[in-house]
């Protein structure tokens, strides 16, 4: 199961116009916590917020809509988010913690919470995990270094970055520049590179770009917690859905993807264990399912 | 050691769908009690008080379920008797001699021997200790219990959560084999730094700057800088958690797709 277990698998976007506007694809992960705090679910929320430095991401605690909001779109670089998860549950006091995670980040949460051993009274107060796609992540300077380079665009000016279409595409206010997704290759960082999960499994509710038209999103809603916050959210009309494509553009995309990624990590972890390197996942020989994220 | 386990307390697996206080009662009410020590060497009772945080399940389990038979504050007892499982906390003195004694006798007297925090686990902030202190300044050398005597399970933190020692105790009574392999994979772990990040994690190419180590340290020893752990090694007590709960040391993925429904 190259995208993990889920329960339902669907196309949506935020009805909300503001939203649509500031978010990198349909807006799912602003929708949702937006949501989810104004109806209490949780009083507060994890994001990868502005920091004094353009494209940089802080990872802050939001206690308002409109600090989730300042949060929205993608930064491609590092955010630290499990970090202030500490902060939001000792400094804020926050009961219900919402947080936004790529893939690994999910990872961190989840080991912590079947394993505590040393983090106490806070694996019981994360409310909603929404996890987001990821390839792959890029060390700040390496962004700095492509956009200038390969996008010959100052990095002050880019209005929004995205990754589709085999392309990593670069907004300004007047133009718009792509290139061969390829070409980053060599920039990225490195344990991204034994990464075996695309889609945060093991989240709540997954989202991402692949599978969906421009400005909607791919929607995994996967434990019992996500369900119950996913179908207030669509009951409500904070969201609204559309049945993916099974098809090319659709579905088996997302399949294709997240399939390729997980060969190209398992190639990289089975090399790295013939080296005598430290892997923490088993070898392609060692398990039942090579593409599992075990 | 799997087998060993699985028979502590003649248990056989039960039902998952059980809460784990319905769990408890359930056994209380089937079981002889199991004879539990505990050993209280140099530490600083963080990790018994941590215990008896488990509010919930502390009563019926201390009642009912285990029999403590020895323990210095726990039971009126001078002579160590036969046990079936200890508790140590604490790192051992070498020049403790009481210590040092009491630990090996424990090891003879119990059928199984648990490293409960990270000083018995690591040496913890004791490996720090150099000597020349009142009320004893030769007490120079503290180290993990496992570097004296063979350990079965160790179950590291500063001091370890309430909630694993409640998770340990259910899986325990489960007899979850699965749950408490890290527990027993940890014994090994006795050097542990903030600076495993570098060693372990960052020098092989695996951290991906999640964020989860600085999130764990108890003493905030760690910050992260350009997307990477930055350590404060003035701050670090040498616990172990950082790398511990990294998601680059150990995956246990099983664990957490059945404790998610997934
Ligand atoms: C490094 C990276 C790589 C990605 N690669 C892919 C990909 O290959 N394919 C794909 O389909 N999707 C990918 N995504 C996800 C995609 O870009 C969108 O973030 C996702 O679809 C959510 O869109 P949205 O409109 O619902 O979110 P929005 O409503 O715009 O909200 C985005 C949320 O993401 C959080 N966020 C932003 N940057 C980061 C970050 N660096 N780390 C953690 N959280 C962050 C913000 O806090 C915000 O809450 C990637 C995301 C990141 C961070
Ligand atoms: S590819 Fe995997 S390891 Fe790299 S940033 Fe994305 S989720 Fe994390
Ligand atoms: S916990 Fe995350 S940030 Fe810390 S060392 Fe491990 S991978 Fe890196
Ligand atoms: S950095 Fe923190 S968690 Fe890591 S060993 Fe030191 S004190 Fe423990």
């Amino acid at each position: 199961m190259v995208l993990g277990t889920y329960k339902q698998i669907t196309l949506g976007r935020s009805t909300d116009k503001e939203i649509q506007k500031i978010s990198q694809d349909g807006g799912i992960v602003t929708a949702l916590l937006t949501f989810a705090l104004d109806e209490k679910l949780i009083d507060g929320a994890v994001v990868a917020g502005p920091s004094d430095e353009m494209w940089k991401p802080e990872a802050t605690v939001a206690l308002s809509s409109d600090e989730v909001m300042a949060a929205a779109g993608t930064k491609y670089t590092i955010s630290p988010n499990n970090w202030v998860l500490k902060q939001a549950v000792r400094q804020y006091g926050l009961e219900k913690v919402g947080i936004v995670t790529i893939p690994c980040q999910t990872m961190g949460i989840r080991k912590m919470q079947s394993y505590p051993f040393g983090v106490r009274f806070l694996a019981d107060k994360i409310a909603l995990d929404i996890g987001i796609c990821c390839t792959e992540n890029f060390p700040f300077e390496s962004l700095k270094t492509f956009i200038s380079a390969k996008a010959g665009v100052d990095f002050d000016l880019v209005e929004k970055m995205d990754i589709g279409k085999g392309k990593f595409w670069v907004k300004t206010q007047d133009d718009l520049i792509s290139f061969p997704i390829k070409e980053t290759h060599g920039y990225e960082q490195n344990g991204c590179k034994v990464c075996l999960d695309l889609v945060s499994e093991m989240s709540d509710i997954s989202t991402g770009s692949i599978g969906a038209p421009d400005k909607w999103s791919a929607i995994q809603v996967r434990t019992d917690i996500g369900e119950t916050v996913f179908k207030q959210a669509v009951d409500a009309g904070a969201i609204e859905l559309k049945p993916i494509d099974e098809g090319k553009f659709g579905l088996e995309m997302l399949t294709k993807l997240a399939k390729s990624k997980k060969e190209k990590a398992m190639k990289e972890i089975d090399r790295r264990k013939a080296m005598g390197l430290p892997v923490p996942y088993k070898g392609s020989s060692e398990k039942e399912d090579p593409l599992a994220n075990v | 050691m799997l087998a060993k386990i699985k028979e502590f307390l003649g248990m056989e697996a039960k039902p998952k769908e059980l809460a784990s206080k319905e769990e408890v009662e359930k056994v209380a009410e089937e079981k002889a009690r199991p004879r539990i020590g505990y050993v209280h060497l140099s530490g600083c009772t963080g990790d018994m008080m941590s215990l008896s945080e488990n509010y919930d399940i502390l009563a019926e389990l201390l009642t009912n379920m285990v029999e403590i038979v020895y323990g210095h504050t726990l039971a009126d007892v001078w002579e160590m008797p036969e046990m079936d499982l200890v508790l140590v906390e604490g790192s051992v003195c070498l020049q403790d001699e009481h210590s040092v004694k009491e630990l090996m006798e424990a090891r003879e007297k119990a059928g199984l021997l648990v490293a409960l925090g990270s000083c018995a686990a690591t040496g913890c902030f004791t490996r720090y200790s150099r000597g020349g202190q009142q009320a004893q300044p030769n007490h120079e050398s503290f180290v993990p219990i496992a570097d004296l005597v063979k350990v079965d399970a160790a179950i590291p933190g500063c001091p370890p959560s309430p909630e694993i020692i409640a998770k340990v105790v259910v899986a325990v009574i489960n007899g979850d084999m699965d749950y408490l392999q890290p527990m027993i994979d940890l014994v090994g772990y006795t050097e542990a730094c903030g600076c495993d990040l570098q060693y372990k994690v960052v020098n092989q190419a695996l951290c991906i700057g999640c964020g989860t180590c600085a999130m764990a340290c108890q003493t905030r020893a760690i910050t992260m800088t350009d997307g990477r752990p930055e350590l404060n090694s003035a701050r670090c007590v040498k616990c172990g958690i950082c790398y511990i709960q990294c998601p680059r040391s150990w995956w246990p993925a099983e664990q957490i797709n059945k404790d998610l429904g997934l």
